[in-house]
């Protein structure tokens, strides 16, 4: 089984983000008994090798008593103890033990306890109303097939004793969502559904007392199943997509290094740091708090934090945002805010003011229940009147009422949507996406316009070497040699891009802003801006030119020219053309400067391409589009992206987004492929189209049943049956999807033509 | 009409059972890791020890 065999070495160098002890162990929790249990999210384990390969490797460390790997929220539970003997231990060898077996591993704070109990009642809620539905079943059966009185009397009062706690018990998620609607002035789906259970008990029961033939307790129980089962699956696949997303990489930083007066230096959580302490950020760091460099000097990557491509250098006095990442240097900060209150806090404000489609978006179900609780109820009514004019036996009338109110009551309607999109985010899990919950793949089948953002999400945020001059010689590996000592991303580029062996250097200086130097053989190398590599003699590069450029010099004679460009995301090309053709409109909103904003854009063959923005401009922007009657789809990655996220009909974010990107957005696909979001939009359609056909063959039943049920013909027999099958018939409907994954045709998502060409104009 | 006395009974406490068996499993977390379960089924290794 070598599937999962990851190079560790290559996972080591890839995890840039080394954890301190101080971090590991303020985010693992004491169990007692000097035992503490810290949770990681490992993204990449995927079979039973990889469940035995880290559980050897971890419980090999002798300070590890246990560790479990959980396969399905992709997590390891580890408990070690605090010290062996008289020594501490240091818990940083635990994820050095993960990452030395070949994964990666980062600190996870578990949160889903909430959702782990919620999803633990529901699956109690589900037993105890299978139990209920099986065992009435069964005496029901008894009484159909022809029972004497006192049998069928008795059999009906055993139904009602167990129906009764079945029905509280399991029922309680249905009354307290339909009580709350009716609070609030609205009905949703619940409604029907509660009125139909209790009337249909309530009746059944009054029946039983008084010796009647027909009782529903089967139909009332069974219903409770069916939807109960829909529920559940809805909340599983909900779950398992937030326990996906949550097991990622946390962007921001824990806790810093707080620099004391006397000097001396003590790590604590983000939140504890005041405004005017000093924090110590070292090079490969990200910035924790807002604040002001007091000493040092680096290179700054923004690309989270605005969209920003090229490294930003600061020294003294400078102003930094959290979240920025120290590439070069190592710097002393002084707090200018708290971190509740830095950048991220006027990110979510921004967020929380912008939000558009999901706020107001109602979901399918709801709209359709809107329409179809009134109807129902008044043909109810309408029967029970008429029977009780026309006929004059008032308990007759009630019981076609109740009939009516049973044959209609929307289970199928209630199992049409949630089961079309547990299959829907099914497949797409296996593809990679997550999505966070149903009505985002509802809203996502509306869209007719998609806005990507650039740094990180229509490129990869990093730089890739497109040209050298001279193209050939021993330029590139000298110069690969001084790279190979430095963080920044345009040496880590250049040292990937030579095939030659790099030149090794003993020694080579960084210097912040500048460039690397090195001496060898007495000859002075320097690699950097051009302006540091000919010691400031050089021109000036001309201005806003798309490519960052590289100089590398000997004694101050500039030998070769490195030019460098954003990297494309695979299948990002593909991706626009596919969604071209299937007549959407795209547009490129970045915060990056305009001209390498449209310089991206004409290489993708986005036709519209806005530079330069700041994350206000963003929301308007996708609020403009909105007003303008298109439904937008934004993709973005960075912490400047989240209030657009927030304000688009629907949203998307990259894996390695920043942790606010990633809350902010519905869905969230961890592939490097940018063919997710043809994908994404395919499936969606695919399930919108399914949940149509399901409600059409609701209705359709429901058409078929209800003239049974208002001539009075319905008898607890017929409704059982008409209930069951309509279910089937539902639910084998929208497993006609999974068909549909493993084929998807080239023109799925093509869609009625028509605001397309006018989106791209807009 | 006697033997009713006694078999509902039974079926109710055999369908009683079922649901003990169905709770007590939810409780002990066997629900928690239904992917991990399959793949530690066919471990060669015992990978968890009985008692751990």
């Amino acid at each position: 089984m070598t599937c999962c065999a990851i190079d560790a070495e290559g996972v080591m160098a890839m995890s840039t983000t080394a954890f301190s002890a101080e971090e590991i162990a303020l985010a693992s929790h004491p169990l007692g008994g000097g035992l503490h249990q810290l949770d990681l999210s490992v993204p990449d384990v995927h079979c039973g090798a990889c469940i035995s390969t880290i559980e050897r490797a971890l419980t090999a460390l002798p300070f590890v008593s246990k560790a479990r790997v959980n396969l399905t929220s992709r997590r390891v539970t580890c408990i070690y103890a605090e010290k062996i003997g008289a020594q501490a231990v240091n818990p940083a060898e635990i994820i050095a033990a993960v990452a030395g077996a070949g994964y990666r591993a980062h600190l996870y704070a578990p949160l889903a306890a909430e959702g782990d109990r919620t999803r633990n009642q529901l699956l109690l809620a589900v037993g105890v109303a299978g139990f209920a539905a099986a065992n009435i079943m069964l005496l029901s059966v008894s009484v159909w097939s022809g029972a004497d009185a006192a049998t069928r009397d008795m059999f009906h009062w055993i139904s009602a004793m167990i129906a009764a706690p079945a029905l509280i018990y399991s029922g309680r998620f249905f009354f307290q969502s339909a009580w709350n609607a009716l609070k609030h002035g609205r009905t949703n789906m619940d409604v029907p559904i509660s009125l139909a259970v209790t009337l249909s008990y309530a009746v059944s029961l009054w029946e039983t007392m008084h010796h009647g033939e027909h009782a529903w307790f089967d139909a009332t129980v069974s219903l409770l199943f069916f939807l109960l089962i829909g529920r559940t699956l809805d909340h599983v696949m909900r779950e398992k997509a937030r326990a996906a997303i949550n097991g990622l990489a946390r962007i921001a930083p824990r806790g810093a290094l707080l620099v004391l007066p006397d000097g001396s230096r003590r790590y604590v959580p983000t939140e504890d740091i005041a405004i005017g302490d000093e924090v110590a950020v070292a090079a490969g760091e990200r910035v924790p708090v807002d604040g002001v460099v007091v000493s040092g000097e680096s290179d700054l990557d923004l690309s989270i934090v605005t969209g920003e491509s090229s490294p930003v250098p600061v020294r003294a006095g400078s102003p930094v945002s959290s979240g920025s990442m120290s590439l070069t240097g190592s710097l002393i900060l002084r707090a200018s805010k708290r971190a509740g209150e830095s950048l991220l806090a006027e990110i979510i404000a921004l967020m929380e003011a912008a939000e558009g489609g999901r706020a107001r978006y109602r979901r399918i179900a709801d709209r359709a229940a809107a329409l179809y609780s009134p109807v129902v109820h008044l043909l109810a009514l309408a029967s029970f009147l008429g029977w009780g004019f026309l006929g004059g036996d008032w308990k007759q009338a009630m019981l076609v009422a109740v009939a009516v109110l049973i044959i209609t009551c929307p289970c199928a309607l209630g199992l049409a949507v949630p089961v079309v999109q547990v299959v829907a985010a099914g497949e797409l899990f296996r593809n990679g996406i997550m999505v966070k919950d149903g009505s985002a793949l509802e809203r996502l089948a509306e869209i007719d316009t998609v806005a990507f953002d650039k740094t990180g999400t229509l490129t990869m945020g990093g730089p890739r070497l497109v040209k050298a001059e001279p193209p050939e010689g021993s330029a590139l590996s000298i110069a690969a040699g001084l790279a190979a000592h430095s963080r920044h991303p345009l040496s880590q580029a250049l040292m990937h891009s030579a095939r030659t062996t790099p030149v090794p250097f003993d020694r080579v200086i960084e210097i912040p802003g500048g460039g690397l130097e090195a001496v060898s053989c007495g000859t002075l190398y320097r690699l950097g801006s051009e302006s540091f590599a000919c010691r400031g003699l050089a021109t000036q590069p001309a201005e806003g030119s798309p490519f960052s450029e590289v100089g590398l010099s000997q004694d101050g004679v500039v030998s070769a020219r490195f030019f460098f460009d954003d990297t494309l995301r695979p299948g990002a090309r593909e991706a626009v053309a596919t969604l071209h053709a299937a007549g959407f409109g795209t547009v490129m909103i970045s915060g990056d400067r305009q001209r390498v904003a449209g310089n991206t854009a004409r290489e993708l063959g986005i036709p519209r391409a806005l530079g330069a923005l700041t994350p206000k401009q963003k929301v308007d922007q996708c609020q403009a589009l909105n007003s303008s009657n298109h439904r937008v789809f934004m993709i973005g990655d960075g912490i400047n992206d989240a209030p657009a996220l927030a304000a688009a009909h629907v949203s998307m974010a990259p894996a390695t987004a920043s942790d606010i990107g990633r809350q902010a957005a519905d869905l969230v696909f961890f592939n490097e492929r940018l063919d997710a979001v043809p994908l994404a939009i395919a499936v969606a359609r695919r399930s919108s189209a399914l949940i149509r056909q399901n409600f059409a063959l609701a209705i359709g039943y429901n058409i078929l049943a209800v003239p049974i049920a208002i001539s009075g013909l319905a008898t607890p027999l017929i409704a059982a049956v008409a209930m069951s099958t309509s279910s089937i018939i539902v639910v084998s409907n929208a497993l006609r999807l999974n068909a549909f994954g493993k084929s998807i045709p080239a023109g799925a998502i093509a869609r009625p033509a028509g605001k397309a060409s006018e989106a791209q104009a807009a | 009409m006697n033997m009713l006395i006694y078999l509902i009974p039974i079926a109710l406490f055999m369908g009683g059972i079922g649901l003990a068996a169905f709770l007590w499993s939810l409780k002990s977390g066997q629900y928690d890791d239904l992917q991990g379960a399959a793949w530690r089924a066919i471990a060669d290794d015992d990978l968890d020890p009985p008692g751990s």
